[in-house]
């Protein structure tokens, strides 16, 4: 007798019920000729699947992308071959960078005409071997449904990362059976050894000023959890990279937010101060340690991370914790005994009041008109704890990462390893979409300028999106820069743009307003969090905003920038 | 450093692609690449000798195993396994130079597998020190051209590198 199940499909229904049996709800993409007969089948399953159209296939990237931080879930975009496809290509490294679970899913002309530069014709495989986690060029069509749960299943395991599947178009249209089946598990992991671990316990159980130093390895709401009790029980600390913003949250005492370049002063000191480092699924970017020659020179250092190949890459760790970071995680927090390591808080608390001191007089000398930390003390206090936040580059992105607050995991959507300005976007649509909540963008005049475009795709959808500018007329974190480190020779950085966000948000089909004090602002949020739809406030600020306090690059916390130094400067 | 890295890889479209594009996005340095079926036409099996320190070295296997058809990579030790390279080397024939390329292959065991009045080809097999030893030699004597395949590599004994 005949299985039930299996039926006879072409390889546009094969990957629509693949996507179907793998979970996904909702896909990003833009058709073309090389995928019309996918669309034809998204069409016909539009009861079943979601397909959000964007204005531009780099939006639709970065739109599954932020589905993806948001959400957890693997976000998946679908784009035509040629230009299509090389659209992808920075919302795929994007996402590599990061680690961000993401199925890219190309078509390409026929199989016959491969090779011949055909219309459209691109190697996209090529393209994006090295900012995918693997890819896949299909050539027949039975192997179809195996390659895509393959490429959820990399996708997913151990560390994740962006995969893209390309389909030439006749392996769209060949036929096979088909036969549904349960979603991908990822691959088994390996084990930290059993050895490690009770060297790591002996080194916390010694440690007199621990700090647990979190990235985006540690994302997810359980992870903040275990780590909170993790730093109850050892009497310690917890900081963490870009990435690792939007796991403990904001006000919870011992944590002490992002150090780094940009970080906050008492997290940077805690690190530099510690005995003993806990790195949880963080790489020790450049970013984040400064010199690394000069970096944590008094600490041990424990590094727990699924990726072998992090271990001693950027810093030497003493002991290496290879394998699933929540099961070595767990083995470390049941053996390690209860500490108390009261000279440890009093150096660390004394080291954020010190920050709050140094933050304090900055906001004293402030004489903008709108005082940046004024701006986020409002849209704090007006969001919810499940607003999520999208963000593109520059200072804003690194004012958002100092002031936003979080109350819980994966509220947060910012390009963080690659830095891409134009990501925020795209990225805050495929958040609200996959979350369902409100979510803000806070973007500046050039980062939005790049891709700003996808308003149409939030007013199609009417998705919520609160787009807020911090609009000071220049490229404000290279202008920084050039302050500080190129004698104020403002080399291209100084927009002489005459664009009216506010006319523009009309022309889109949106409201919009443009306010220049923090009262104003505050009215204007107000409202915009009370509209169904999207919303644009151009904010507008002072120029010669900075952000600090601000490690120079190469350097460490001996040479940080504050507000005193600045003005020394200036 | 001299480290030799063995790799079995799943005999794939693309895979020496993606291993030869990894050297070049990490800045890795490589001396020679050699790649060939196996026993099992499934896998093919690569030797990398790379010129680096222990950093260098540990990061390229551990970058090497992150690749998806990657199945497997050793780093073997000079003491417990073996290595060998084959060259072809052209030599300017002459009355003078003539004796002097024969006695120097009889020595190195090595054979002239091609020989026209203005030129001997010559196959030499061994390590690479020897093939370098071989190399200085025919120098003075004018080398046409050369090509060497690269080092391959295996275990001593019974041990063996599971795929």
């Amino acid at each position: 007798m005949e299985n039930q199940t299996k039926k006879i499909m072409t390889g546009s229904q094969i990957v629509i019920e693949t996507l179907i049996e793998q979970g996904v709800t909702d896909v990003f993409g833009y058709p073309g000729g090389q995928v019309l007969n996918l669309y034809d089948e998204l069409y016909k399953a539009s009861d079943r699947i979601n397909h959000v159209l964007a204005a531009h296939e780099q939006g639709a990237a970065h739109a599954a992308d932020g589905y993806s931080r948001a959400t957890g879930k693997v976000g998946v975009v679908i784009a035509t071959s040629g230009p299509g496809a090389t659209n992808l290509v920075t919302g795929i490294a994007t996402a590599m960078l990061d680690s961000i679970p993401m199925v890219a899913i190309t078509g390409n002309v026929p199989t016959p005409l491969i090779g011949r530069d055909s219309f459209q014709e691109i190697n996209i495989t090529g393209v994006t071997m090295p900012i995918t986690k693997h890819n896949y060029f299909v050539t027949d069509v039975t192997e179809l449904a195996a390659t895509l749960r393959e490429a959820f299943r990399i996708a997913i395991s151990g560390r994740p990362g962006p995969v893209l599947v390309d389909i030439p178009k006749d392996i769209q249209i060949a036929e096979c059976e088909f036969e549904p089946t349960d979603p991908v598990t990822p691959f088994p992991e390996d084990e930290a050894r059993d050895e490690d671990i009770d060297r790591a316990v002996e080194l916390i159980n010694n440690a007199k000023r621990p700090y647990i130093y979190i990235g985006g390895g540690a994302a997810g709401q359980g992870m903040a959890m275990g780590i909170m009790a993790l730093a109850e029980k050892i009497d310690g600390y917890i900081g963490c990279s870009f990435m690792g913003l939007s796991t403990i949250p904001s006000d919870y005492p011992r944590f002490l937010g992002m150090q780094g370049m940009h970080g906050k002063f008492a997290s940077s000191m805690a690190n530099k101060e510690a005995d003993l480092i806990i790195g949880i699924g963080v790489r020790f970017s450049d970013r984040a340690t400064g010199n690394t020659a000069k970096y944590a020179r008094r600490a041990k250092i424990i590094q727990l991370d699924t990726d072998v190949s992090e271990i001693n890459k950027n810093v030497k760790a003493d002991i290496g914790l290879v394998g699933n970071i929540v099961s070595s995680f767990e083995r470390i927090y049941h053996k390690v005994s209860k500490l108390d390591n009261p000279v440890w808080r009093e150096m660390v608390e004394g080291f954020k009041k010190r920050g709050d001191d140094i933050a304090a007089e900055a906001e004293r000398r402030a004489k903008a008109k709108m005082p940046i930390k004024k701006l986020f003390d409002i849209i704090n206090e007006l969001k919810d704890a499940k607003t999520v936040i999208a963000t593109d580059v520059g200072q804003h992105q690194m004012w958002t990462a100092q002031y936003a607050k979080f109350e819980q995991a994966r509220r947060f959507a910012s390009s963080g390893g690659l830095g891409t300005m134009g990501y925020g976007l795209g990225a805050a649509i495929g958040a609200q979409i996959g979350s369902g909540e409100k979510t803000v963008l806070i973007t500046g005049d050039g980062s939005f300028g790049m891709n700003l475009n996808e308003l149409a795709t939030a007013v199609s959808y009417n998705t919520p999106v609160i787009t807020v500018i911090m609009n000071n007329g220049v490229l404000g974190m290279v202008r920084q820069w050039q302050t500080l480190f190129f004698g104020k020779r403002y080399s291209n950085t100084v927009l002489e743009r005459k664009t009216d966000f506010v006319k523009l948000a009309d022309a889109f089909g949106m409201p919009g307003e443009r306010v220049t004090t923090p009262d104003e602002f505050r009215d204007a949020f107000e409202r915009a969090m009370k509209h169904d739809g999207p919303y644009l406030i151009d904010a507008i600020i002072d120029k010669d905003e900075f952000v600090l306090p601000m490690l120079p690059p190469g350097g460490s916390m001996d040479d940080i920038i504050t507000e005193k130094k600045q003005e020394d400067a200036r | 450093m001299r480290n030799v890295i063995a790799v079995y890889v799943e005999n794939k479209y693309g895979v020496l692609a993606r291993v030869s594009g990894l050297f070049m996005r990490r800045g890795f340095n490589i001396d020679s690449l050699t790649v060939g079926e196996t026993d099992d036409p499934k896998y093919s099996r690569i030797t990398i000798t790379l010129n680096g320190d222990e950093y260098a070295r540990d990061q390229l296997v551990n970058q090497l195993k992150k690749l998806y058809n990657v199945k497997q990579v050793k780093v073997l030790e000079s003491g417990t396994s073996f290595e060998r390279e084959l060259m072809l080397i052209k030599v300017k024939n002459s009355p003078a130079n003539r004796s002097e390329i024969m006695a120097a292959a009889e020595i190195y065991r090595a054979k002239v597998v091609d020989y026209t009045t203005e030129a001997m080809s010559v196959e030499v097999t061994g390590e690479p020190t020897k093939i370098n030893a071989f190399i200085e030699v025919m120098k003075p004597l004018g080398i046409v051209e050369m090509c060497r395949t690269g080092v391959v590599a295996l275990q001593r004994g019974g041990n063996i590198m599971e795929k």
